[in-house]
């Protein structure tokens, strides 16, 4: 009973946290709309028994969420995000989008024959998940370890220095890009 | 009591969300921290609760700092972020070597595993990379720019009357808390002679927290992007060698 209160109460929470990031006019508050949407699915995981994953999710969205606040002042055009702005571009594609991706998961969890419960659950679930993450899948862990590694690095390399608006002026209008290195994409 | 300064388009629920988070997050991470060998949850996850808690505080000084529209609060609140990159990557490969050489998650069995040799003695490095990310994650003594005086207080400048007070004592509370994790984590728990556990483990936080007031006395402010470079080029390198070591004599045992 207990459980399944907080289990709608998450899930209404997520959702209306969702739904308000594409509310709020400010990207902070849109920032931290989506932090409740993921705390509340690592709530939720929680709550279906998997600590180990509930507790990496709010931590791994936490530091994610702070992280885009860094993205922020990186690449807004306003970094303190103090004018109004809002996240849609696009609108009815994304609408479109949205909905039918929702329509085919929701219909997918539901027409899905799910199986029975066969054995118990694990007494341990971390270990079990480290188990088998390691055990088995210990090249896929370590080549997926690899490309993770090596895209971020390739994204820091592609966000240093110079953007957009060094090149092509303030309001991206400059007739010609300015490069201090003739060549490149945009040529 | 003192009227709240007001500060023109602010965002004061944001402000607000932040101010109260940091105590929250202080108090949400000692529920893992045992008293003697008790805590009031002990998680079969207890390292990663605490490290999820502790990082609401990144979300909760960034709020404090950008919801007042100030610039120096702003510059504050970014600082601390800028130092939760620097910091973070270090601390938890220390508290994972921790739990590495207890060889479980659960808080409770590494102040077990310490009935012996206290982690400290045999993980100085980790140890000492906790000490430091303790000071840095309640923007504390060498690591306080921050809320530092050269932008006038940073992601409290803007705070006043109860915001104000909520806000810095949560950072206090953040700070003991710290303190209090690395007592479980490296120096043994409760365990000690003669003396109740409960005693054991007052007594070994004060201590640390005594160190980690008289450093903020020694060492001058660091800048976070100068700790940046030596968290990631030395420290963590540095972790690494560390839980190598230790997963070597896991291994061996």
């Amino acid at each position: 009973m207990l459980s399944e209160v907080a289990f709608w109460g998450l899930a209404a929470l997520a959702v209306a946290g969702g739904v308000m990031v594409f509310r709020f006019d400010s990207m902070a508050r849109a920032t931290f709309a989506l932090l409740t949407s993921l705390l509340c699915v690592g709530g939720e995981v929680l709550l279906l028994g998997l600590d180990y994953l509930g507790i990496v999710i709010v931590l791994m969205m936490t530091i994610e969420m702070a992280i885009m606040a860094v993205f922020m002042i990186m690449y807004m055009m306003n970094p303190a995000g103090l004018t109004p702005m809002t996240m849609m571009h696009n609108k009815q594609g994304a609408t479109a989008i949205c909905a039918a991706a929702f329509v085919l998961l929701a219909a997918g969890i539901l027409s899905t024959p799910w199986p029975a419960r066969r054995g118990k659950p694990p007494t341990d679930a971390t270990m079990d998940l480290g188990m088998s993450l390691m055990g088995p899948q210990m090249l896929t862990m370590m080549t997926l370890g690899m490309a993770l590694f090596a895209t971020i690095v390739a994204t820091v390399v592609l966000a240093t220095r110079r953007g957009r608006y060094d090149r092509l002026g303030d309001s991206l209008r400059a007739p010609s890009t300015d490069d201090p290195i003739r060549g490149g994409v945009g040529r | 009591m003192q009227q709240r300064r007001r500060t023109t388009a602010a965002d004061v629920a944001l402000t607000r969300l932040g101010v109260v988070l940091l105590p929250v997050a202080a108090l949400l991470a000692a529920a893992v921290v045992p008293l003697g060998f008790r805590s009031v949850s002990d998680l079969a996850d207890g390292i990663v609760w605490f490290n999820a808690m502790e990082a609401l505080a990144w979300a909760a000084v960034w709020l404090a700092g950008w919801g007042p529209n100030s610039t120096l609060a702003l510059i504050g609140g970014y600082r601390f972020l800028a130092q939760g990159l620097a910091y973070e990557l270090p601390h938890m490969l220390a508290i994972t070597t921790a739990a590495l050489g207890a060889e479980s998650l659960r808080v409770g069995e590494v102040v077990d595993t310490q009935a012996g040799l206290w982690f400290a003695v045999w993980m100085p490095v980790a140890f000492a990379i906790y000490l430091l990310s303790a000071m840095a994650m309640a923007f504390w003594g060498p690591f306080d720019q921050p809320a530092g005086r050269d932008v006038a207080g940073g992601a409290a400048a803007e705070l006043s009357g109860v915001d104000r007070i909520v806000f810095l004592g949560g950072r206090w509370l953040l700070l003991t808390v710290a303190a209090a994790f690395s007592v479980p984590l490296f120096l043994g728990g409760g365990n000690g002679p003669l003396l109740p556990p409960w005693l054991w483990t007052v007594l070994k936080t004060v201590a640390v927290l005594a160190f980690l007031v008289w450093i903020r006395r020694k060492v001058p402010t660091l800048r976070m992007d100068r700790y940046m470079e030596v968290a990631w080029v030395v420290l963590t390198p540095l972790a690494i060698l560390q839980a190598l070591v230790v997963a070597l004599v896991v291994l061996v045992r």
